[in-house]
């Protein structure tokens, strides 16, 4: 019933989605699976009207349509549950479900409170969520406020004849084993009215539920399978079925680090809800990458390294000593650098200049009693502008209109040029076109030749495997399976992704 | 299609600067063509004299929006001007008519006090707004009010004259036509600006405004920023105060009246966004300028002055529609 033919969609610098056929039948519980930047998300964005595709056509029913937004996507019967909880947690669960449809309630504007909780209970109902709905959101658990969404997408079965479609969106990354299991159930009584497509990272649950999966890797639909046909294995292999190129990581430069120079040591550190019972060691000119699914940890770890987050136990040296303070100032003092992921609102300062941004963390080297040495914050951003081929008109230029790749080359030269040598880098290649990506992974291997060691969040697993001399696989917070990422010796993505789910 | 997309790149690239250029130069535009429009409605508008008038008025508001352009520049507000140049009004003036009532004796004592008193007053602020994370247009709002009430308090309501010939001498004594009190004014608007390009404390100012989180993530002690810079505007006020002071020789809790709006219209007037981390000295100078030249221009072509608040009013909702880029921006709260 519903049908998208040869679809593309094309970002600035990406090809989001390449000729993708998509049809789901009526009633029919079909999954969606992929690595990250597979094209999922932009499918789904495509499916409930919040993108349009480029060319490609959408049919209901055999009639073709175009949806200008999600809204009129609604009014066909389509259906988003988000993966992070939309509901607005100060409002009560009633307001939440017909948020933006009050209209029918209402006499000249005044709301008839009671009609709305006769309604919003009829749709708790349908979930079996047995709750007054003029309690506030906040006060649910997670798994509640979950099935008060999909009452709040239900709401369409009201509004709409025929027949429904909606996407979950990852909704079991908040709740429990047996709590799953009474959304599946549910999910598959609404079957006589909607059709689902369900997106998860948890293979398992995927094929649990699904009649049919879609496996998507690189913007395309690589194959479909009967969920009673499917197998993990071989899913698995099809989303990541790629072959490294050794020249694009420079894995000739990765030399052997220094084994006596530990700068920063993990002993079964933990961070409450964060991660758990972690230990590894960085050394000097190593790269240690922790790899895992979003939600796995390895973030919170970066940020741990970094003073953001304090350790709950376990014991956590930077270079032989623990942290005074547990404050990024102190990190920052003790040598540690941070290339945060949203380069734009993290990395660099929007407004100052490329030598302004590349000095912030080190004003003091650059100043007498306060009084600021421009000149030599200029020589020393031409230094760095020179050394990293950084394309700016003059030092004196906005960063934030600088390309992306360019604002990355700033903010390493900042840590770089204050002396920090232990770098943290969090998605250092997201978004950045593909020489850029080799300028920063040159820049990976100077470091480490400089002696700095180096934590690594990658975008893909493949730039994991590339760069990093040591590869830690997390799941749920935990340590998984520790890989030796020599050259000649690194690891499959399979080996990696089979630990990883 | 790489060449179109990158040619397309350019060129809204170009747009851009083109519009950061309009905005950058807007603001001293207004003022040329402000003061050209009087000029032609009334020459007598263009002289040395009327010159003199406008900056002389203008000097103690200058100050005032200079300590408020940092506190600006940091993305927060500073309310507080009005009570702050009052307590160090009043308090100026008991001390100084204490200590021999004249600058040539003791009571040039009292001119470093009064700048002290607005730093404890800044501090104090920027405190009450940093530890105990209230909000800062709210936390100095209230503390405004606290001066107003204290100078009160201090003053029993009474003015204070001060007639020592030496610190009248700020608006009788002349260089060029244009009084004392002009050259001062000029001397620590030339200071903020050294701080504001020349130190780590006014580099720290555009960090915090341009992005808060990364300042924190380059070991930028946020806190300690945002204290020192609510304190070097309590001394900007307490200079305001002085200069106040020296244009109509009395103190009295009435000083401050009025400053809030005059000093906040000409920062946002000239330029400083008022989110932080654009903007500068050099705009609060032509925004002041630009509300004086209005309120001197339209009693100068014959028009009532109190049409000078609606007209003020209207300017500074122009101002930051030109300034703001409402595609950028999803939510205003």
């Amino acid at each position: 019933m519903y049908q998208l033919t040869k679809v593309n969609k094309k970002f600035p610098g990406v090809h989001a989605l390449k000729n993708v056929d998509f049809f789901i039948g009526r009633g029919e519980i079909v999954g969606l699976v992929g690595e990250n930047g597979a094209g999922k998300s932009t499918l789904m964005k495509i499916i409930y009207g919040a993108h349009q595709p480029d060319t490609g056509t959408i049919e209901i029913d055999g009639k073709t349509i175009r949806f200008q937004n999600s809204r009129q996507a609604m009014d066909y019967g389509i259906g988003m549950l988000f993966q992070e909880q939309s509901l607005i947690t100060n409002l009560t669960v009633m307001e939440n479900i017909f948020l933006g449809f009050e209209l029918q309630f209402s006499n000249f504007g005044v709301i008839n409170w009671k009609s709305m909780a006769k309604a919003a209970q009829y749709q708790l109902k349908k979930v079996n969520l047995n709750i007054d709905p003029s309690t506030v959101t906040s006060r649910l658990s997670f798994a509640q406020r979950q099935l008060v969404e999909l009452a709040k997408v239900l709401t369409l079965e009201e509004r709409i004849d025929g027949d429904l479609v909606i996407l979950l969106d990852e909704p079991t990354s908040v709740l429990a084993q047996e709590e799953v299991q009474l959304l599946f159930e549910l999910v598959r009584q609404l079957t006589n009215r909607v059709s689902f497509i369900f997106v998860s990272h948890r293979l398992d649950e995927v094929l649990e539920l699904s009649d049919r999966i879609y496996v998507m890797k690189d913007g395309e639909v690589v194959d479909t399978v009967k969920g009673d046909k499917a197998d993990i294995d071989d899913i698995q292999r099809k989303m990541v079925g790629r072959d490294i190129d050794k020249e694009y990581y420079r894995e000739y430069r990765q030399k052997s680090y220094d084994q006596s120079k530990k700068l920063v040591s993990f002993n079964a550190v933990s961070v409450a809800e964060q991660f758990y019972d972690i230990s590894f060691d960085l050394r000097a000119g190593e790269v240690v990458s922790f790899v895992g699914t979003e939600g796995s940890g390895r973030e919170a770890i970066l940020r741990t390294v970094f003073g953001l987050n304090n350790p709950t136990g376990g014991q956590f040296l930077v270079k032989d000593s623990p942290y005074s303070t547990g404050t990024v100032r102190e990190a920052v003092q003790r040598g540690i650098g941070y290339v945060p992921r949203e380069r734009k609102v993290e990395g660099i300062v929007n407004g100052m200049n490329v030598y302004e941004n590349m000095t912030l963390s080190q004003l003091s080297s650059y100043s007498n009693k306060g009084i600021l040495r421009v000149g030599e914050e200029k020589r020393l951003a031409e230094n760095w502008v020179e050394k990293l081929s950084i394309k700016t008109p003059s030092v004196e230029k906005d960063c934030g209109g600088l390309s992306g790749g360019n604002q990355q080359k700033v903010v390493l030269a900042k840590w770089r040029s204050g002396g920090s040598d232990v770098i943290l880098l969090d998605h250092p290649t997201r978004g950045l076109d593909i020489g850029a990506k080799e300028d920063v992974y040159e820049m990976v291997r100077d470091m480490c030749e400089d002696g700095a060691g180096i934590i690594l969040v990658a975008d893909t697993l493949e730039e994991a495997i590339g760069l990093s001399h040591t590869i830690y696989v997390l799941k749920d917070g935990r340590f998984q399976k520790c890989f030796d990422g020599s050259t000649g010796d690194k690891p499959s993505l399979y080996d990696l992704v089979h630990y990883m789910i | 299609m790489a060449i179109t997309e990158a040619s397309g790149g350019i060129i809204s690239s170009l747009k851009l600067s083109r519009r950061n250029t309009l905005i950058k130069w807007a603001p001293l535009l207004v003022l040329v063509v402000l003061i050209a429009f009087f000029s032609l409605i009334e020459p007598r508008f263009f002289s040395v004299r009327n010159f003199a008038r406008i900056f002389t008025a203008a000097s103690p508001s200058l100050m005032v929006a200079v300590g408020v352009t940092f506190i600006i520049i940091m993305g927060s507000i500073d309310l507080s001007m009005e009570g702050t140049i009052s307590v160090c009004a009043v308090s100026f003036a008991f001390c100084f008519m204490a200590l021999g009532g004249t600058l040539a004796s003791w009571a040039w004592l009292s001119l470093p006090f009064a700048l002290v008193i607005g730093a404890i007053m800044g501090a104090l602020n920027g405190l009450i707004h940093v530890k105990l994370k209230i909000p800062s247009f709210m936390a100095s709002l209230a503390m405004g009010f606290v001066g107003t009430g204290l100078a009160m308090v201090m003053t029993g309501g009474d003015r204070i004259r001060i007639e020592d010939e030496f610190f009248r001498g700020l608006l009788t004594e002349r260089i060029l036509n244009f009084p004392l009190m002009v050259y001062v004014a000029v001397l620590f608007l030339l200071v903020a600006w050294v701080i504001q390009s020349y130190t780590i404390l006014g580099r720290n100012f555009y960090a915090v405004g341009g992005g808060e989180e990364l300042a924190i993530a380059s070991g930028v002690d946020v806190d300690r920023v945002r204290i020192m810079g609510f304190m070097l505007a309590g001394i900007f006020f307490s200079v305001g105060a002085l200069l106040a002071v020296g244009r109509i020789g009395i103190a009295e809790t009435a000083t401050g009246n009025n400053f809030m709006f005059l000093s906040i219209t000409a920062v946002v007037v000239g330029g400083t966004a008022l989110w932080g981390g654009i903007g500068g000295v050099w705009n609060t100078l032509v925004g002041v300028l630009v509300v004086f030249v209005i309120g001197n221009g339209m009693v100068v072509i014959g028009l009532p002055g109190y049409t000078q608040d609606g007209v003020l009013g209207l300017l500074v909702i122009i101002a930051v529609i030109l300034s703001t880029d409402r595609k950028s921006i999803s939510f205003v709260k």
